[in-house]
């Protein structure tokens, strides 16, 4: 029943491309996207915890050995809500879209299939396949429906929301490209060249070609996860966006990368984590080096977003640093930092879309400006105080304040690297005070800003009920997630001591 | 006096002969009751005869005996039943393309030519003699010369064929001279028996210079760099129709004819290891520097159609990797990569054929095409995201298939540099392929511009092939069963 996820959004894909009218699309894919959320509640309602959910397996090239394998364990099951609960958000983010409304749904909901499709392929080049396809809804949502940078205008304007889809997708598919080649070498290697996740954690790859094809799949999915010093795409990349996709992009896509990172990379050839033996500038394994250039992108994330102008452009330099928090916890290999990169991948994805919400939709698309300085004299917590509210408190959410998800999320990545990588740590929480500062100055400037008394207040449109809806969605989450964080904790623990993963609890270097 | 059966020949050349009657009769009836009728009828009604061909050798095929005549002048496999059906099947595609074109008034002998060349490549499959192979090769190239220069109004047109036949005559004069080395070397003519001959540790001088003369000859038929030059300006010139020919079927018939030689009449020179002299060497540097050239020139294209040109530069380079791996599994590839590939420049060069019409040449004229043509649109989008190997479409198996046939080829992971620059140049090769694409779909045309009207036959063939692309990709396992991986 879970697989209806996918094919349900090519449908509504189809759908929406081929609905006459424009209201038709919107309802359409709203529909497409609820009906995918409600299929993963449903599966959660019946779930019992520590199960792997077979969906499908069929042959499905059996000359190569490659089956066409669905099944679900507890990590999938959080990322398939989060993205239900992303795509119905990105929609009601999306309402007011009239340009070509009927593709922009189409590509959006082709994007959302691929998505499911990762979470849920059980085989390798099943994952491979469905990450591949979301790589080119993306560059057309861009690319037609983005918004121009704050310091564009006119001619210049198009030609840099290409240049930011351009370098999305060049990014995504260079990345991609790397996976590719680690994925044939796997399978050049593989017993009976099955690419079956259970068959590969059973199988046992040589040390030294662990050694170097670990980093080159890990590498690859890390681009999307936004990692240091690969990370560049983001921030032209959201900013760019229109506000759906950066919702997406930051709620959901850079989970992609995170999630190609544990599931493949590390479940896959734990072996490439172990010692090399030998020191290199200091380094000893490429645990070393990943949880390095993790900390740097905390660090640097925050402390660039804390310089920006471009309103969007300060909350894709926070995506970077929070998704760094992830990365961390998956190298610090133990089960409470790895418990807490599952849950911030989906802590960050519900709060970055709720940023991005306020900053494309709420403030952009009615004052047509992101520019820090020219949004101060606004003073817009007197126009649209429903937008200051929701940014409050998203804001609280994403430096960390305990009763959000992202509180529950960080504390566990910074245990677990306490334990095992404490010389990192301070830098992290140098990261989080970092955090704190920009997103206060994002607040004051944005809504609380000094108006002169002889400006008169922008008339702007009220805040609709579909964007209302989405907040409250979206807020519910972290909400419910930080004040009661078992609900999925029960679905991801269990995962991640079940069999699948032996080789890195066990094989993994100590 | 080698015994010879004719009834024999008769039999295993049936399919040939049904082609090439039906090129005939469709000439003779263009010439004579079809002489005063409007082109478009005449264009109609030669289709019709060439499909029928076709058709009738596709059947012919599904029953035709296997064998081999002595001297190795017919080796029939069912591997050559499939790939000449493949060709059959192109052929046909490309026939009921050229039913849209206005460039000539010569209907007869345009077809009649196309089917000639569909004869000489389903000789130059089933063949592992050297005197047959270049004389099916010759006969393959010289309609294809006549093919590329038959827009006789057009002055690139001309200069195309010209460039085209001159490289050409050159590389067959490499390939005569590499083909006499061996026959000389080995005092045979047949692939086997040549193969047979070089049995020895060492390998003579003189065979090396015989493989690099062949691979010069093949790198001039399958444009692989730095044998390349004449393709973009063919490609540019040739009538649309011509040129998704020579990209296509061509390309298959090449291809596979090229694998033929080196892996059945130079075994033993085929050393395992990059580092050792032999033909694998040679093949892997023209499959790197192809690959680095035609994707890094495709960047600074302008014109679509010598974009696509040098787009197939950079396959070639892909597709010598699975000669260069020669596997058993990684030549399945080769031919599963070469007829995907075929499939997808067919029906890009379709698309633009669609466009002639229109003058459309140019990349920005393209701009604003969704709007006017949002049919042809889609099928583009299909079939450049299928060359940029993007899933589920037939192109990225294709990929998938050959990188990783390679990098199992014993001994494991020996070819792995060739397929790290392989896959890093097929991410530079989206580039290029989503530049057409935003002006298709993201840029704004002329605001008045009309629909772009495409007629009947050529719209539903470009369906059908886009439908191919799009269920080869997804269902790969009814392609590999039929080219006989188990």
């Amino acid at each position: 029943m879970l697989a209806w996820t996918i094919y349900l959004s090519f449908l509504g894909a189809l759908a929406c491309r081929l609905s006459p009218t424009k209201a038709m699309a919107r309802v359409l894919a709203l529909v497409t996207a609820l009906a995918g959320f409600a299929l993963s509640l449903i599966t959660l309602a019946r779930w019992t915890p520590g199960e792997l959910l077979t969906v499908t397996q069929v042959a499905w090239i059996p000359q190569l050995g490659l089956s066409y394998h669905l099944a679900a364990d507890g990590i999938s099951l959080t990322l398939l809500l989060l993205t239900g609960i992303a795509a119905m958000a990105g929609i009601l983010f999306s309402w007011n879209i009239e340009h070509r409304t009927q593709e922009f749904f189409a590509f959006y909901l082709v994007l959302i299939a691929g998505v499911y499709g990762v979470f849920l392929s059980f085989d390798l080049f099943l994952l491979f396949v469905f990450y591949e396809i979301a790589i080119i809804p993306k560059y057309f949502l861009i690319a037609i429906w983005g918004s121009k940078p704050h310091d564009a205008h006119g001619e210049n304007a198009g030609a840099l929301r290409e240049y930011a889809a351009m370098k999305l997708a060049l990014y995504s598919f260079a990345g991609s490209a790397l996976v590719l080649a680690g994925m044939a070498a796997v399978w050049a290697l593989a017993p009976n060249h099955n690419l079956s996740f259970e068959a590969l954690t059973q199988a046992s790859f040589p040390a030294h070609f662990q050694m170097w094809v670990f980093p080159l799949v890990f590498l690859g999915f890390a681009v999307l996860a936004g990692m240091w010093p690969f990370h560049t795409w983001a921030p032209t990349g959201h900013a760019a966006a229109p506000t759906a996709a950066s919702m997406l992009l930051a709620g959901v896509v850079m989970k992609l990368g995170a999630y190609g990172c544990l599931r493949v990379a590390m479940m896959l050839l734990p072996g490439g984590l172990a010692p090399w033996g030998f020191h290199v500038l200091g380094f000893g394994s490429w645990r070393g080096v990943f949880a390095v250039l993790a900390v740097i992108g905390i660090v640097y994330g925050a402390s660039v977003a804390l310089v920006q102008r471009d309103f969007k452009y300060v909350i894709g330099y926070s995506s970077v640093s929070h998704m760094g928090f992830v990365l961390l916890g998956l190298m610090t290999l133990s089960l409470i930092g790895l418990d807490g990169a599952v849950l911030q991948m989906f802590s960050h994805g519900v709060i970055a879309g709720l940023l991005f919400a306020v900053a494309g939709r709420m403030v952009y698309d009615r004052t047509h400006t992101r520019d820090l300085g020219e949004l101060s004299p606004m003073r817009l917590v007197e126009v649209i105080p429903f937008a200051a509210l929701v940014f409050v408190l998203a804001g609280m959410a994403s430096i960390g304040l305990p009763g959000f998800s992202g509180f529950i999320a960080e504390f566990q990545v910074l245990v677990g690297a306490w334990r095992s990588l404490p010389e990192l740590v301070p830098v992290a929480g140098v990261g989080i005070l970092v955090g704190i500062a920009f997103t206060w100055r994002a607040l004051t400037k944005v809504f609380y800003g000094d108006a002169p008394d002889d400006v008169p207040k922008p008339a702007l449109p009220p805040i609709t009920l579909p964007e209302k809806l989405g907040s409250l969605l979206l807020l519910a989450m972290t909400l419910i997630v930080g004040l009661y964080p078992r609900i999925l904790m029960d679905l991801i623990q269990p995962a991640l001591q079940s069999p699948l993963f032996n080789g890195l609890r066990l094989g993994g270097p100590r | 006096m080698i015994p010879f059966s004719y009834a024999a020949l008769l039999s295993l050349t049936l399919p040939e002969i049904t082609v090439a009657v039906a090129g005939f009769l469709l000439l003779t009836l263009d010439l004579t009751v079809l002489r005063k009728s409007a082109v478009q009828v005449r264009f109609g009604a030669g289709a019709l005869i060439a499909c029928a061909g076709c058709l009738g050798a596709i059947l012919l095929l599904h029953h035709a005996p296997l064998g081999t005549l002595p001297e190795s002048m017919l080796v029939v496999t069912p591997l050559t039943h499939t790939v000449q059906i493949a060709l059959l099947a192109l052929a046909i595609l490309t026939v009921l393309f050229s039913t849209a074109s206005r460039i000539t008034g010569h209907v007869g002998e345009y077809l009649a030519l196309i089917l000639f060349a569909t004869v000489a490549m389903m000789f130059l499959v089933a063949t592992q003699n050297l005197l047959l192979i270049f004389v099916a090769l010759e006969f393959l190239s010289l309609s294809l010369y006549v093919l590329t220069g038959f827009d006789k109004r057009s002055r690139p047109s001309a200069e195309a064929a010209l460039k085209y036949f001159l490289f050409g005559g050159m590389s067959a004069g490499f390939l005569l001279f590499g083909m006499s080395l061996l026959y000389g070397l080995s005092g045979s003519i047949e692939l086997p028996r040549i193969a047979a001959a070089f049995g020895g540790p060492t390998l003579d001088p003189l065979l090396l210079i015989a493989i690099v003369m062949v691979a010069i000859g093949f790198g001039f038929k399958v444009a692989a760099a730095p044998f390349h030059l004449w393709a973009p300006d063919a490609y540019q010139g040739a009538p649309t129709v011509s040129a998704g020919f020579i990209a296509s079927s061509s390309k298959v018939a090449s291809f596979f004819i090229f694998a033929q030689v080196v892996t059945v009449g130079m075994t033993v020179a085929g050393a395992q290891r990059v580092g050792t002299p032999g033909w694998v060497p040679v093949l892997a540097i023209l499959a790197a520097v192809s690959m680095v050239v035609g994707n890094l020139a495709a960047i600074a294209q302008t014109s679509v159609r010598r974009l696509l040109a040098y787009s197939a530069i950079g396959h070639a380079g892909y597709m010598l990797v699975g000669i260069v791996a020669h596997t058993s599994w990684s030549l399945t590839a080769l031919i599963y990569y070469v007829i995907t590939y075929a499939l997808a420049a067919l029906g890009a060069f379709g698309v633009l054929g669609a466009l002639e019409a229109e003058g459309i040449d140019k990349l920005s004229d393209l701009a604003g095409l969704y709007r006017r043509a949002p049919g042809l649109s889609f099928c583009l989008l299909i079939f450049l995201l299928s060359l940029a190997g993007i899933p589920p479409l037939a192109g990225f198996f294709g990929k998938f298939y050959i990188f990783a046939s390679a990098l199992a080829a014993e001994p494991q992971l020996r070819l792995v540099w060739l397929v790290l620059l392989a896959v890093a140049m097929s991410a530079v090769s989206l580039y290029y392929y989503l530049r057409v694409l935003k002006q298709v779909y993201v840029a704004d045309g002329p605001k008045d511009a009309p629909a772009i009207r495409v007629g009947l036959v050529p719209r539903v063939t470009l369906w059908v092939v886009a439908g191919l692309v799009v269920l080869l990709g997804c269902a790969p396992g009814l392609l590999l069963r039929w080219i006989g991986v188990q």
